[in-house]
């Protein structure tokens, strides 16, 4: 889960990195109360979108006075940027910078370990920097069973060549940033720009954090972090159904049994659309391993709703899930949604209990429910059917 | 031969009494897994018996080994413990651990692979279904009867595609197929097992299955150039997954430009692998190359 800049900005506070005063606001009115609670003078209003390149975008404005913060704040919320609409700005104390540097700490994925990158030259993207001067970018490797100690907070600042007397404060920064990857569970805590104030403090002025949601169950805290409203409807009822659910454009609804599955069912059902009006997948949704009926009958019925459904691809390899609990779902759902179920669906079965399965679909003999046996094969039809 | 396991394999379970490992130990014992028993400290000296077999359940790792000679540990344990239990197997000198539960803390994860990798135990997973050699050891959630032994080796990022591809191939049958998992850090990679299908005399081909994210496939592209003569056939699923959002494996998830299904497609055909559009086109691939 990737926050906002304003809840990274209360999280690096949590664990002592200095930052500076920032309040959030949802209305125009809010942004003229918090520049006033900053002390009336000058605070720069900033829109809270999980994208990079607000700024240029128009997302980012100096104010001089609450007047000027509120008008600001009326300009940027509701800008699109990227894609994403600004709900809310944050409104942070003005500073005056001497200098931009940039940190961050992620998951090294490819290596099995934690990365630390480091770089005197802040401010720019990080991709760019990376590009076209790599030598500015220091990269340390971080032992997972170590972390960031003193002697590794040293080392990254050592290979970023910060000057000698800045050493020591940016390094103890770094030290209370690894505190919020670690004691969060991030697996991503960047900072961009890392500040040096004319006062000469080091100050996050920018933050990203990522957190791990496999971690959720050891942070009670990190439920309220979740933007439940910006969510898409059958995101969110799919997820209150505890269904592993993304909506797509398409309209092809799928469901299947395994990620790696459903996956490869969106990209068959696109391949086969070639064929079809270049008809595409509505959404990913993964049943699991060894789902119930009900569980079958909860995806269907998500998908069912989606508007931009046209036609339904159930596609199951059965390992532990048995296709008897597949089969049942389909025909449990279809006999509660009664009239409400227009929408033809294409089911291709195999693996565990497969005839059993497939023997309860045909006695049944839905008029909306046609079999295939083959993944292709089923593809090529739900496709065909979504581009009736 | 096979890679990893074989039908000399003694295998323990680390949380068999808990629901799903017991409908797991279940099903590998009806497999022919040679399960020597369980763990549960509270449960010590006490035995479950399953199906007409005693399975004894030992107060630690270490006691089980000690008993029973077991060289593989699988584990169902929950999340939140499964970082003590690998830690457990290590301290054990266990050699081989195959972590099946999902939704471990990627923190945990790094933690006990680097502690894993540098006392010498391999681990496999988390977040993946197991590896089978079929008719001889099973170890983890893959149905045994989808086919038999044969000449071809998988490997998988994904349970069901491994499943669907060993159904695709059911006909010419499999050395290994292992299902190394779909979390970000995962403890045995595509690499390892293409090194080891290379090295085993009784894998004739190679099928491997990726997904978008991180850049697993691309680094397996490489290594398959440089260093693997047997063919391979590749599948990479994920092409529609959009930007930025996570597609049910924890790993599987496309950030900015990297992690795409087409640049890990691009990679591996760049390596002399055919690369099938869909898993059916892949498995015929794959008959092409066996049947000459």
């Amino acid at each position: 889960m990737d926050l906002y800049e304003y809840q990274a900005r209360d999280m690096f506070e949590k664990h002592g990195v200095p930052v500076l005063p920032g309040i959030v606001a949802e209305t125009p009115a809010e942004a003229k109360a918090a520049a006033e609670h900053l002390g009336g003078g000058t605070v720069v209003v900033k829109a809270q979108v999980k994208t990079g390149g607000r700024g240029k975008a128009g997302g980012v404005k100096l104010a001089h006075s609450p007047a000027e913060a509120e008008a600001a704040a009326a300009a940027i919320l509701g800008m699109d940027i990227k894609g994403h609409t600004v709900h809310r700005v944050m409104i942070a104390a003005g500073a005056k910078i001497a200098e931009e540097y940039y940190f961050s700490v992620l998951l090294d994925r490819a290596e099995r370990r934690y990365l630390a990158m480091c770089s005197v030259e802040g401010g720019m993207e990080i991709e760019e920097l990376a590009v076209e001067r790599p030598e500015a970018l220091a990269k340390v490797a971080v032992d997972p069973q170590v972390g960031i100690d003193t002697a590794k907070a040293q080392e990254i600042v050592d290979v970023a060549n910060f000057p000698e007397d800045l050493k020591a404060p940016v390094a103890a920064v770094i030290e209370k940033l690894w505190a919020v990857y670690a004691n969060e569970d991030a697996t991503l805590v960047e900072v961009n720009p890392l500040v040096r104030t004319e006062d000469g403090d080091i100050i996050a002025l920018d933050g990203k954090v990522t957190l791990d949601e496999n971690a959720a169950f050891r942070h009670e805290d990190h439920e309220a972090l979740e933007d439940k409203a910006a969510a898409d409807p059958l995101e969110a009822k799919a997820k209150a159904l505890d269904l592993n659910y993304v909506k797509l454009d398409g309209a092809v609804g799928i469901i299947g049994n395994g990620a790696g599955l459903v996956m490869s069912t969106l990209d068959v059902v696109a391949y086969a659309g070639e064929a079809h009006g270049g008809v595409k997948p509505a959404n990913f949704l993964d049943i699991g391993g060894g789902a119930s009926a009900a569980v079958m009958a909860n995806g269907l019925d998500v998908i069912l709703h989606d508007p931009q459904v046209k036609s339904v691809f159930v596609n199951v390899f059965g390992g532990i899930t048995s296709c008897i609990e597949v089969a049942n779902g389909i025909v449990g759902a279809l006999e509660q949604l009664g009239d409400e179920a227009t929408k033809p669906l294409v089911v291709r079965l195999d693996g565990n209990s497969v005839d059993e399965g497939r023997e309860i679909l045909a006695a049944a003999n839905h008029p909306l429910v046609t079999i295939v046996e083959t993944m292709d094969g089923a593809a090529a039809k739900a496709a065909e059917l979504a581009n009736a | 031969m096979s890679i990893f396991i074989n039908k000399d394999s003694k295998v323990i379970v680390q949380g068999m009494t808990g629901s799903e490992g017991m409908k797991h130990t279940t099903r590998m014992l009806a497999s022919g897994t040679q399960i020597v028993g369980g763990v549960n400290p509270r449960k010590a000296g006490t035995s479950v018996e399953i199906d007409g077999a005693e399975i004894p359940v030992f107060g630690s790792v270490a006691d089980a080994m000690a008993e029973t000679g077991a060289d593989v540990s699988v584990l169902f344990v929950p999340p939140a413990f499964t970082k003590s239990a690998v830690i457990e197997a290590v301290d054990a000198g266990m050699p081989l651990a195959v972590i099946i539960t999902e939704g471990v803390p990627v923190a945990d994860t790094a933690e006990f692979f680097s502690y894993a990798q540098s006392k010498g135990t391999r681990l496999i997973g988390p977040n993946c279904p197991g590896l089978i050699t079929p008719g001889q050891s099973n170890v983890g959630i893959t149905p045994a009867n989808i086919t038999g032994p044969g000449k071809i080796g998988l490997v998988s990022k994904s349970g069901t595609l491994t499943y669907q591809m060993m159904f695709e191939l059911r006909d010419i049958g499999f050395s290994t197929a292992v299902g190394i998992g779909g979390d970000p850090i995962i403890g045995t990679t595509h690499i390892d097992c293409l090194e080891a299908f290379e090295n085993d005399p009784e894998t004739a081909a190679i099928v491997m299955i990726g997904e978008i994210g991180g850049d697993a496939e691309e680094r397996a592209a490489a290594y398959i150039k440089a260093n693997v003569t047997k063919p391979v056939v590749g599948y990479v699923a994920g092409f529609e997954a959009p930007e930025g959002k996570t597609m049910g494996h924890a790993g599987a998830i496309v950030s900015g430009s990297a992690g795409t299904a087409q640049a890990k497609k691009e990679a591996l055909e760049a390596a002399g692998v055919k690369v099938g559009k869909t898993p059916t086109e892949t498995a015929e691939l794959m008959r092409q190359i066996i049947n000459g």
